[in-house]
């Protein structure tokens, strides 16, 4: 019995081992707490990712670097009464860790991801005169400020792109999962595509999941197989199995045309022969805005903040120069830009908008 | 679509999505036939995962076109060394096997997360050059029909995990170390008065899972992800359990089970493009391949029991 209790105890530590080790993060911001503390207090800001990781290659690490950039043009350093960022290794941590910064004192708090969503609408009850902000959601406190994307603007401009470069006018589109923020990407697309070429037909597809590459993968298939030769993704985890499928094609035929594009942050290094494009969401930028506003004291708690092309916060990648009418692309995305700036034209952010959408 | 072109979307599929699975619950056999609950394969598919990607991206310019390969058996021998944690945990010290299971793949989660961040800086890591990419299988090809369907555009580990199925069939039923070793799995006590060495196959029925669960996890990144990051290996490690037992803890049963996953699963993403099913709602095509898994498991399977001293300690000596 006794050999039995040691095994227990074995796998215990092992198991309390991972655990904790997921606890690791918080030392390196109490050695700054010595230094700032006797001078005047500067504006500080913090964020705390979801569970992707602050180097997801996705909008974590873009806001992150936003806060960097906001950080550097302010003078301010890593950690507390400067920037720093806290990340969260479960769903639960969320609370948990905007409680902990906003108890350090941060001047602002970004919650990073719609995941967030009840998390902050949670602390900023109980937190009443600190400042917070969160990506990609709303929360109606007047202490939240709500940052919000027109990603049908930048999905638009990369149906453009798509609608110029595919030669079979069949065109696929692979979506994460159902909801508001894809929705907005979908109906983008479609819209840029039937302004560029009405002609074309988009084929929809939606995974079920953000992170099952097979199922990109599996999808893409069939749609390269059934004759498109442009497919765009807005499924995180689930479209690299789309660049998968992309580069095993073009591995196999090199004199195929097919192409894939990308989201979010620029994909191109995901397949330099095969993403066409990708359809940025500058968080950086809404970040540094948010940050700077509420540095001023022009804080928009209680509001919801939009990005759109005007405010650079969506964009389109550098169109990849393989592609052979690329000068032709580049003329046509950006007329589109101005159109879309001086609001000549009004991309739809839904399904129900894009059945009235004409954009002449 | 005609069906030919129907299926010739969803066979390569199929069997792309089948292979990692079938290796695991291969991994899952040899395993639970000792008698060791191991719970841990998902774990040890993230180990092999990672360790396929890490020697891929190290080693591509030394071994070419071999990379992908040689990675497996890098990932194979990861897998094994991993497992022993296990086999110490649940054999020598007698842990509750679930239990040791869990530590594994909490363990190797957090291990390989940190160690890609140690050795590149970054949150996951970049994308393979050499992978495992679409084949067209040398003469078989141009058989008529099936040459188009089975052999077009396809992957060599798919073939490869068929195979491997056949040949661990025959050396769990019909080889003297398969006899023992379901034996030290159905009944420790009277294997142990036949002078097998009860402690001796369990280490190695544990290992080879850990071998098997290390390849799975290698197939897996190097012919769907092309790269490693958290979101690698989410779940495949269950499905591969689910289809071990699905498969009646039988090779080719899982291998079976493994290839009906992976068709309810191309089933559901061609579903919207045939002409039949075109007017379902998305949704119950997303749906479809567990309510498929359920069905088959509740209505067409039967019992489906364990080894019976599958999760028992064998302590020599008592009774």
């Amino acid at each position: 019995m006794k050999k039995r209790k040691i095994g227990m105890a074995l796998s215990l530590v092992l198991a309390a081992g991972t655990l904790l080790g997921a606890c690791g993060k918080s030392d390196d911001t109490s050695k700054e707490e010595s230094k700032g503390g006797e001078k005047e207090k500067a504006f500080s800001v913090a964020m705390v990712t979801d569970v992707g990781g602050v180097d997801d290659k996705s909008f974590n690490q873009s806001a992150w670097e936003g806060l960097k950039k906001f950080g550097a043009d302010n003078g301010l350093k890593k950690g507390k009464d400067g920037f720093d960022y806290v990340q969260s290794k479960s769903d639960a941590d969320y609370s948990t860790n905007l409680n902990t910064l906003a108890r350090q004192d941060f001047d602002l708090v970004f919650g990073i991801g719609f995941l967030m969503q009840g998390a902050v609408d949670e602390i900023a009850k109980q937190q009443k005169d600190h400042q917070f902000a969160i990506v990609d959601s709303e929360v109606d406190q007047p202490n939240v400020a709500s940052i919000l994307f027109k990603e049908q603007e930048a999905s638009f401009l990369a149906g453009v792109a798509a609608a110029m470069t595919t030669k079979s006018n069949k065109i696929g589109f692979i979506g994460g999962v159902e909801g508001a923020v894809i929705e907005r990407f979908e109906a983008g697309f479609v819209a840029g595509v039937k302004a560029a070429k009405p002609d074309a037909v988009v084929d929809i597809q939606y995974a079920g999941a953000f992170d099952k590459a097979e199922l990109g993968q599996s999808i893409s298939s069939k749609m390269y197989a059934s004759g498109a030769d442009v497919v765009f993704h807005a499924a995180g985890g689930t479209g690299v199995g789309l660049f998968k499928e992309a580069n095993d094609l073009k591995k196999k035929d090199p004199s195929r045309e097919i192409w894939a594009i990308g989201v979010d942050s620029d994909q191109a290094n995901m397949g330099p022969d095969v993403v066409l494009t990708s359809a940025l969401k500058r968080v950086d930028n809404a970040v540094i805005d948010i940050s700077k506003k509420a540095k001023d004291g022009n804080f928009p708690g209680g509001e919801v903040a939009l990005y759109g092309l005007a405010e650079d916060g969506v964009g389109l990648a550098p169109i990849n120069d393989k592609v052979s009418n690329k000068a032709d692309i580049d003329t046509a995305v950006n007329e589109w830009i101005e159109k879309i700036k001086s609001g000549a034209v009004k991309v739809p952010g839904t399904r129900d908008e894009l059945k009235t959408f004409s954009a002449k | 679509m005609s069906l030919m072109e129907i299926l010739m979307i969803v066979v390569p599929s199929t069997l792309l999505w089948a292979a990692p699975l079938v290796f695991t619950a291969l991994g899952g056999i040899f395993s639970e036939r000792s008698g060791v609950v191991n719970i841990g394969l998902e774990g040890l598919m993230v180990v092999g995962a990672f360790s396929a990607i890490v020697f891929n991206l190290t080693f591509v310019e030394t071994f070419g076109s071999w990379t992908p390969w040689i990675a497996i058996l890098v990932a194979m021998v990861a897998g094994a060394i991993f497992s022993i944690l296990h086999a110490v945990a649940a054999i020598t010290f007698r842990a509750d096997h679930t239990v040791s299971g869990v530590a594994i793949n909490l363990l190797s989660t957090g291990l390989t997360l940190f160690l890609v961040k140690l050795i590149y800086d970054k949150g996951e890591t970049n994308i393979i050059s050499k992978g495992f990419s679409k084949v067209d299988i040398p003469l078989l090809k141009d058989i008529p029909i099936i040459g188009k369907i089975f052999f077009q555009n396809t992957y060599w580990t798919s073939f490869l995990a068929i195979v491997v199925a056949i040949i661990v069939w025959y050396i769990v039923f019909k080889t003297p170390f398969g006899l023992r070793l379901r034996s030290v799995g159905e009944h420790p006590m009277a294997a142990d008065t036949m002078g097998i060495n009860v402690t001796k196959m369990r280490y190695l029925g544990v290992i080879i899972s850990g071998a098997f669960g290390g390849i799975g996890g290698a197939v897996y990144a190097q012919s769907i992800t092309s790269n490693f990051s958290h979101s690698t290996i989410s779940g495949q490690g269950f499905m591969a359990m689910a289809a071990m037992i699905f498969g009646k803890w039988h090779p080719l049963g899982a291998m079976g089970a493994a290839i009906f996953f992976g068709f309810a699963q191309s089933i559901s993403i061609i579903g919207s493009s045939l002409p039949f099913l075109k007017e379902i709602p998305s949704v119950y095509l997303l749906i479809a391949p567990y309510v498929l898994t359920i069905i088959a498991l509740t209505g067409f399977i039967g019992r489906a029991d364990a080894p019976k001293a599958s999760g028992t300690h064998y302590i020599k000596g008592s009774r």
